[in-house]
């Protein structure tokens, strides 16, 4: 029992303990690209340290670095007051560090068992290796609570258990500093939270914690001391019980950034969209929509909170006409065909109807095409691009080029790829595209997923004022914090129903957040285990789609 | 159809499935590892004529079979620099090295041995002789049993004991092991073996040259065997058949043994009209007996082999993510 297992006040407790980890200096380029630019950080051991930033940023890049996947430029590495060099994960794993990745890096045919063994074995022959590791999960999990079963194939488990299993396999390693990348990202909040019991766990037995994320709310409640980085450098290394939220996004972004969403209460109008008895059977013969039904009104946001992969991305797909499905949907009192020739995306733009969808990335654009032509997408047909039978393309470089304007696109270049744009200018140039049709309804999934605070802020803007105009808005987020700030009503589904409408008002993400585990008597308690029994059996292969 | 020639056209089956089985685990152990392999057919006919060519040089198949498996491993090795070093296509870099080994050994060998591309008839030790097992004598007249050991089971080329013994050594190594666990894993997560600290490469290198090994003794097999010397394309299809019979097989070794059994049924039918007709009745054509082994590749690769699921990170290459 070492002196720094004492509960409560880590630095207090050790005072003149080496830094578990020490960065001095480190800086890498990727071409003219500098993305960590001369970083130092000091981590004390017992201690949960977040490490805050955008995307591109330099957070995963400096992880990678202290994870063997890159060298440094310059700089060094002291690991409990040694210096160590990481050439590559084996030497990582030897210093002590274990990563758990935001994407598992788990074999999905394999046990819990054997992916924990799988390059720590103890000898050329497997069996000594599996008995020892069923041995040690034993007493790991009565250690740390970390309950799994080892024999379960990692398929038919959910995604809060996989990242156990990614936890256990670090702790297995005999790793002292543990490094979590956006760990939250697949869970629902009641896994969340128990992640986080096992985090401050793991703490009070003198493991090392660096915690990466965007969600403030997160740094707030679980690290000890806070790190930001923004361009590739460190701005502000503070302890967390001397800052605010706030402040940390203002040091993220660099200006002061409205956290919450300004609107004002809707004035819902005519019912727009109307969904009744709406079923969607995919191909391999699974319900993904058991029968939905749901209206949204003008000048109404109507949210839609669940896990990823409970039926949201279907009720997107065939709304936006590339998803056959059954039911009853009118729009502006008029029926909607849901199957055949005229559910398409083009006959759903003829009736007002626009799509920003989920992964921008593989429906919202095409990566290689220029931004120009992006914009055209859906809409070259529109008069004003053509002249005679071919596309007038300087008219449609015209109009992207206000197009970006008006939605501060960056850098406002129609010629530029569209992959070389960042993910919120993405996002920026298929809202620009959808919005502009002036639709009756907007359907929008994962509005600024992968997308910076700062333009996070302008899209959740200009879907408010889209609102405020008098149109119909359905949208799809994994991220209840946005959905919270966001919707005027909100929908919850879980396999493929709607489990419940609830207003922001009313509700907090605790209630949510059990809906959306399928338990609709939410004033009664419920246990974790109860919760992931629930989501097991749909989030299995879910996971995959995230 | 009496009791002997059942016996007779299982021993031609064993025989004609040998070169399919060995080929199987060859590719087996590739896309088990991930590397897609459709280059099985080039190898072995590469293996096919350097070990007749220098078994008849030589005049030791001994040092023909290790001429065979060391063209085999080269070409392996082409595959394993084209797709695990430069990232390149797999299917690509496979279908180059079938090309390659078709005009090269005609090439060479018409160089070589002046005989319109094939090498001269082996004889004696340049020949793979078939083993008699003890007591094989004893007991061949003992009913039942007595053909069944002397005519089946024993009386086969040493390469043929070999390729049966592979199977569960295959399984073992797969399943049993250290190295297969990984093998297994670099096929389905590649960035699961890679933060585990162990070397994509070096698997996907070791598996590429099992498959070189196992490829050169299904080709030397087919030219100092089977056959008595080498000729132009003697691998007629075998290396397209063996990757039929492992999408059959699953990608699992026990099942690999059963798939190509099957296949070589098919070829033995081929050789023996009479037992169909005595069968079913009716006179088939020998071509169309012939077509057998191809058609049933085609129904298999159709997807009526029931539903097979190939290494998740099968054929592409493995790009380290930031």
């Amino acid at each position: 029992m070492s002196a720094d297992k004492i509960l409560g006040q880590p630095e207090a407790a050790v005072p003149f303990a080496e830094p578990a980890i020490e960065l001095k200096g480190i800086s890498k380029a990727f071409g003219p690209v500098q993305a960590n630019k001369d970083i130092s950080i000091r981590v004390m051991p017992g201690t949960i340290h977040g490490i805050i930033g955008e995307n591109g940023a330099g957070k995963s890049t400096l992880m990678s670095i202290l994870y063997g996947f890159y060298k440094a430029d310059k700089g060094e590495i002291f690991i409990s007051g040694k210096k160590t060099d990481i050439p590559d994960s084996q030497a990582a794993i030897a210093a002590g560090i274990g990563m758990v990745f935001q994407h598992f890096k788990l074999v999905e045919n394999f046990t819990v068992l054997e992916n924990i063994i799988l390059g720590a074995e103890d000898g050329w022959k497997l069996k000594p290796s599996l008995a020892k590791a069923r041995r040690s999960l034993v007493e790991l999990a009565e250690d740390y609570g970390l309950n799994v079963d080892p024999d379960a194939l990692i398929q038919d488990i959910g995604v809060g258990m996989q990242q156990r299993v990614e936890i256990l396999k670090a702790l297995y390693r005999q790793a002292d500093i543990l490094i979590l990348d956006e760990p939250t990202g697949v869970l629902t909040p009641a896994e969340a939270d128990q992640l986080f019991l096992i985090l401050g766990r793991l703490r009070s037995e003198g493991k090392t914690i660096i915690l990466i994320t965007h969600k403030l709310r997160e740094i707030m409640e679980t690290t000890d001391t806070v790190s930001v980085m923004r361009r590739g450098e460190m701005t502000a290394t503070v302890k967390t019980s001397e800052t605010s939220p706030a402040e940390l996004a203002e040091l993220m972004v660099g200006r002061k950034v409205l956290l919450r969403v300004d609107k004002e209460p809707s004035a819902p109008g005519d019912v727009i969209l109307d969904v009744k008895g709406l079923r969607v059977i995919d191909d391999k013969g699974v319900e993904r929509l058991r029968g939905i039904d749901l209206q949204v009104r003008a000048g109404e946001i109507l949210g839609i909170a669940g896990v990823a992969g409970n039926g949201q991305s279907e009720l997107l797909e065939v709304l936006g006409g590339y998803e056959d499905g059954t039911g009853e949907v009118t729009v502006n009192g008029q029926n909607l065909d849901l199957t055949g020739k005229y559910s398409d995306g083009k006959s759903r733009r003829a009736r007002g109807i626009a799509h920003v969808p989920e992964d921008r990335q593989r429906e919202g654009l095409i990566m290689d095409f220029h931004a120009w032509e992006n914009t055209a997408f859906g809409y070259h047909d529109d008069p004003g691009y053509r002249s005679g039978v071919l596309m007038n393309n300087n008219a449609i470089r015209e109009d992207t080029t206000e197009k970006m304007a008006r939605f501060d696109v960056r850098p406002p270049d129609p010629k530029l790829e569209a992959k070389n744009f960042s993910g919120g200018n993405q996002q920026k140039i298929v809202l620009a595209r959808e919005i502009e049709r002036n639709p009756d309804l907007l359907l929008i999934g994962q509005p600024t997923r992968g997308v910076d605070i700062g333009a996070i802020e302008f899209i959740h803007q200009q879907i408010v004022a889209l609102r405020d105009q008098g149109k119909a808005i359905l949208l799809v987020s994994v991220e209840l914090e946005e959905i919270l700030a966001l919707s005027d009503r909100i929908a919850v589904m879980f396999d493929g129903r709607v489990m419940g409408e609830r207003t922001p008002a009313d509700t907090n993400e605790k209630e949510l957040g059990l809906l959306m585990a399928g338990i609709t008597d939410t004033d009664v308690p419920h246990s974790v285990a109860e919760i992931e029994a629930n989501l097991a059996h749909v989030t299995g292969d879910a996971s995959k789609e995230v | 159809m009496d009791y002997m020639t059942l016996i007779q056209l299982l021993d031609s089956t064993v025989r004609l499935a040998t070169p399919l089985l060995l080929a199987c685990l060859a590719g087996l152990f590739s896309e088990r590892a991930g590397i897609f392999d459709i280059g099985l057919e080039g190898k072995m006919l590469a293996a096919a004529f350097f070990s007749a060519a220098v078994a008849s040089l030589s005049g030791s198949v001994w040092i023909g079979l290790a001429a065979g498996i060391g063209a085999s491993m080269a070409l392996s090795i082409v595959h394993g620099v084209a797709s695990i070093t430069f990232r390149g296509n797999q299917l690509i870099s496979g279908v180059a090295i079938n090309f390659l080994a078709a005009g090269i050994t005609v090439l060479i060998a018409q160089s070589w041995f002046r005989q319109g591309g094939r090498t001269p008839s082996l004889m004696g030790g340049g020949r793979f002789e078939a083993i008699t097992l003890p007591g094989a004598e004893a007991i061949a007249d003992v009913p039942i049993i007595g053909p069944l050991y002397s005519e089946l089971i024993s009386g086969h080329s040493i390469l043929v004991y070999m390729a049966f013994a592979a199977v569960p050594l295959t399984w073992w190594l797969l399943y049993r092991t250290r190295f297969g666990l990984r093998l297994r894993a670099v096929g389905e997560n590649p960035a699961a073996v890679d933060t585990a600290g162990v070397s994509v490469v070096g698997l996907r290198y070791a598996a590429v040259a099992i498959c070189g090994v196992l490829c050169g003794i299904a080709g030397a097999y087919l030219s100092t065997a089977l056959q008595a010397g080498f000729v132009k394309d003697m691998s007629a299809g075998r290396g397209f058949i063996a990757l039929a019979a492992l999408i059959f097989a699953k990608w699992r070794p026990w099942y690999a043994l059963y798939s190509t059994l099957l296949f070589g049924l098919f070829g033995a039918l081929e050789t023996r009209p009479d037992v169909i007709e005595s069968l079913i009745g009716i006179k088939m054509q020998g071509q169309l007996l012939g077509a057998l082994p191809y058609i049933m590749t085609v129904i298999i690769l159709a997807g009526f082999g029931g539903k097979a699921i190939p290494p998740r990170a099968g054929g592409e290459p493995y790009v380290k993510e930031r």
